[in-house]
């Protein structure tokens, strides 16, 4: 069952076309792993769908539901009110974690339960006690963003994310920030959320997390999807050049 | 020359009168004007234009006048042009509530301007409305970098409360004038006004010290 539908959809930054027209289905329980080279459009895609970003041209319809209303020349038009419901549905972990820093690691988890949905503080907290341990940190609750590692942050965000009850999440280059040594407890959680069967989009350069946890990998370039398939289509048998060169180019120092 | 505290002490009780008036314009003026300036710097920091000019102009207004000449030209000039008197208090009031305003607007707007874009990223990926995400993730952040800042314009605006006297206001400075012109003693009454205003700034001072070291327990 579809969950997000995306037609056409284009972004442009100044003079440049960062999107051309993207296309896209995501159904319920697919992870799809984004790839592409620096600039191709990767995290502008993913921040165009849960409207971090306004898309400037196509539509995007969740499970069901037509997002935004057409205005006098074409162009769609959006409330606040609707896309905060959006935002709400679709979570997002950032690649700098965006933690609060004035904020305690439960106190983060909470704040979108407490402020957006209005929960009462010992159901809030329980709650987000519940999200801590699911990401191994339930005896951090108390601890500043600035007294844990990156690591540490990364699955504070993962656990604030999880509390609002998202049905997808997306991920914008969620290891990108850490040290080599932190990667893998952060790309566990996320692979234990893989198995719970959760919808997720994934920028990412971790290749082979990318080819084990994926069920669908798109390699995007110059804003539009050139390659898409099976991990072991277009990561093991790419059939584009630049795919080709792409893969080349970060299996170069591998062994 | 023989300094004689004496003819002071005998008029303890118009510098407590004073002192009093002091303390009550002070905390109208804070009160005023760091909240009014808080309602100005989030217009200067506003996208919509018929918000945006309006902030500005007064900001440029109000900076660019002398607190004085704004007393003075609302305890004598407005009278003129609506049809109610003002007190001196009022007038004194407005002049550095309205020019407190417009200083910490500019703290503010670059104080909330300083936070992260990440942060609004943050805030608004949960779902947070704009208003929410202002009071709930950007402002208390905002408000720890602005707290010195800050703090300063409230040991301004105590200052700034000497200049009500030009209006006659009972405070401070102005029961200071008067002991000095009725026993010719200049220099005890004046110096015991400066001090008085010492034993009042000095905590306060220390106090935004403490704030700040509070402030940073987090990081």
């Amino acid at each position: 069952m579809t969950i997000l539908h995306v037609t056409g959809l284009t972004k442009r930054f100044g003079t440049t076309d960062v999107l051309r027209g993207i296309d896209l289905d995501v159904k319920r329980g697919e992870r799809i792993a984004i790839l592409g080279a620096s600039g191709s459009g990767k995290s502008t895609l993913l921040r165009c769908l849960n409207f971090m970003e306004r898309p400037g041209g196509g539509t995007i319809t969740l499970d069901g539901q037509v997002l935004g209303r057409e205005g006098k020349a074409g162009e769609r038009l959006y409330r606040e009110s609707e896309l905060i419901q959006v935002r709400q549905r679709v979570g997002m972990v950032f690649q700098q974690f965006n933690l609060f820093p004035h904020m305690t690691a439960i106190g983060n988890v909470m704040e979108g339960l407490r402020t957006v949905r209005g929960l009462p503080k010992p159901e809030a907290e329980a709650r987000a006690r519940k999200e801590l341990a699911r990401v191994g940190l339930a005896e951090k609750a108390e601890t500043y963003p600035a007294h844990l590692s990156g690591g540490q942050k990364q699955r504070v965000a993962i656990a604030r994310a999880l509390a609002m009850d998202p049905e997808m999440l997306l991920f914008d280059e969620p290891t990108s920030a850490l040290d080599p040594e932190l990667v893998g407890e952060v790309l566990n959680v996320i692979l234990a959320l893989a198995k719970e069967g959760r919808t997720m989009l994934l920028v990412t350069h971790e290749l082979g997390f990318a080819y084990h946890v994926a069920t669908r990998v798109i390699f995007l370039a110059d804003g539009a999807i050139h390659e898409q398939g099976t991990p072991d289509e277009v990561l093991k048998n790419p059939k584009k050049d630049r795919t080709r060169a792409f893969l080349a180019s970060h299996k170069q120092f591998s062994f | 020359m023989r300094w004689d505290f004496a003819s002071v002490f005998e008029n303890t009780d118009a510098l407590l009168v004073g002192a009093a008036g002091t303390l009550r314009i002070f905390a109208i003026c804070l009160v005023l004007g760091l909240s009014l300036g808080l309602l100005v710097g989030l217009g200067r920091y506003s996208r919509n234009r018929w918000v945006h000019i309006p902030a500005t102009v007064f900001v440029e207004f109000f900076r660019n006048t002398p607190v004085l000449v704004q007393i003075l030209w609302f305890y004598f000039a407005l009278p003129i042009l609506l049809p109610f008197q003002i007190s001196p208090l009022a007038a004194a009031s407005l002049g550095i509530s309205l020019n407190s305003a417009a200083f910490s607007a500019e703290i503010y707007r670059g104080g909330i301007q300083s936070i992260e874009t990440g942060q609004w990223d943050g805030a608004r990926a949960l779902g947070m409305r704009w208003g929410q995400a202002m009071r709930r993730i950007i402002l208390p952040q905002a408000l720890k970098r602005m707290l010195p800042a800050l703090t300063n314009r409230a040991i301004e605006i105590f200052k700034m409360s000497t200049l009500a006297s030009a209006v006659a206001y009972v405070e401070l400075l102005q029961q200071g004038k008067l002991i000095a012109s009725l026993n010719y003693n200049p220099i005890e009454a004046y110096t015991a006004v400066a001090v008085i205003f010492f034993v009042f700034l000095w905590p306060l001072v220390q106090f935004s010290y403490f704030l700040e070291r509070r402030l940073r327990r987090d990081e």
